[in-house]
């Protein structure tokens, strides 16, 4: 990733920043507190290894298979593991499942606590202060800014992960996808529909 | 501690810049990211003290920095404290020390990454509170690590579901003692929140340490 990717982003860091980074590192490497293979690990690990796709596998397994729904939504921590999924930041896992008639979204105001082993890291725009702040206390506003303009009858639920329960929201099925296998409707599934900010559709 | 780290309700800062997607915008915050994790696997803080680091940074820094800044201002800061750099070589970056810690090997990093670090304890008490109970948040205004976000102080709810005994974040972050309280998921309404600010037909579920609320 370069630093010149077209992003756009208010706060711009110096560069002074990347020097006091690779200070701070090559320090750390001379002093044999870090190891450099060990960066790479971790930096590989959440960059390419572990994502929103392990969400998206739980979702779709949930939709086919009845029995797994119900454990998953019952205890999700052991019903994710079932899939291969655990570890930091998935510790203690919860589901909640969208419904007609309810609509979940996960946020955490105090700093960015997200359900790592089923969804990767979060995007830029999770940790930023306009989703932070104005999630709880405007959830439909900020739900139709992602394009979910939910009818004024269903309940809005905002989870704040403030202590260490991870949540993960269990979207509905789109109409129309019945006879998808569970590979198809996994591929239906992004981060964003289980962070809670949109809805699963065919497009 | 209430800092600008406690953002729930906070007005003025524009609409979500959906355009963010990515985990990370700079390699440097990918350095950053990684140095921090491998860092904390040398059982030097945990995991609320380094979320206690990052709520100390200046304010008005914070509100300007961006996410991984935050990241590298408790780094540094927590290195300094538990003393496993010192202040001259934060600022020169030549190691003029050394240290009995021993880096995590990335055989010891794959453990923790898949296996993580449970936080619930065997429950020793009995909860106070039972499931659909009325709560209030207590008042307060603590200057050290909490997990209570302001925009709930004093607002009632009602006790959604019971999680066990966990480690008591407050402590955890002052002590490293690993003290059990009960863990409760509270529902707030919307309105019992914002008043008549809040949104039709909303609610928000937070996750409270039982020395955070009382009964009404």
């Amino acid at each position: 990733m370069t630093e010149d990717n077209g992003h756009k982003h208010h706060h711009a860091p110096p560069s002074e920043i990347e020097e006091r980074v690779k200070k701070l590192e090559s320090l750390l490497v001379d002093k044999k507190l870090v190891d450099p293979l060990s960066l790479d690990l971790l930096i590989d690990t959440y960059q390419n290894r572990v994502g929103p796709r392990n969400g998206a596998a739980v979702v779709a397994h949930a939709w086919t298979n009845v029995d797994y729904r119900k454990r998953l939504l019952q205890d999700a921590t052991p019903a994710i593991m079932e899939m291969g999924y655990a570890g930091r930041q998935g510790e203690h896992m919860v589901c909640v499942e969208n419904t007609p008639e309810i609509h979940n979204m996960v946020v955490c105001t105090l700093c960015s606590c997200y359900p790592w082993p089923v969804l990767g890291l979060p995007p830029t725009w999770y940790k930023a202060s306009s989703y932070r702040s104005r999630a709880v206390s405007e959830p439909r506003a900020v739900l139709k800014e992602f394009g979910t303009d939910l009818n004024p009858d269903v309940e809005v639920r905002v989870w704040d992960s403030t202590a260490e329960i991870r949540y993960l929201v269990l979207p509905m099925q789109p109409a129309g996808t019945e006879n998808y296998t569970e590979e198809q409707l996994a591929s239906l599934v992004t981060r964003d529909t289980m962070i809670g900010v949109t809805q699963v559709t065919l497009n | 501690m209430n800092g600008a780290h406690d953002l729930g309700g906070k007005h003025g800062f524009g609409p979500i810049d959906q355009s963010q997607t990515e985990n990370f915008i700079h390699q440097w915050e990918e350095t950053v990211f990684g140095l921090t994790l491998t860092c904390g696997m040398l059982g030097q803080w945990n995991l609320d003290q380094s979320r206690f680091a990052r709520e100390r940074t200046d304010p008005v820094h914070y509100l300007s920095s961006t996410y991984y800044e935050h990241w590298l201002h408790g780094l540094e800061l927590l290195l300094v404290e538990t003393g496993m750099i010192s202040s001259d070589e934060l600022s020169s970056g030549i190691a003029s020390s050394k240290t009995k810690l021993s880096a995590a090997n990335p055989e010891i990093v794959q453990t923790i990454i898949y296996s993580g670090a449970p936080t619930q304890l065997p429950e020793r008490t009995t909860n106070r509170f039972s499931l659909n109970q009325a709560v209030k948040v207590k008042s307060g205004n603590p200057k050290t690590h909490t997990r209570v976000p302001s925009y709930v102080k004093g607002v009632a709810g009602t006790i959604s579901k019971l999680h066990g005994t966990h480690i008591y974040a407050d402590e955890h972050a002052m002590s490293g003692n690993k003290v059990p309280e009960h863990l409760y998921c509270v529902r707030f309404e919307g309105e019992d929140i914002w008043g008549r600010d809040a949104e039709p037909n909303s609610c928000v579920f937070i996750d409270l340490f039982e020395p955070y609320l009382t009964s009404i």
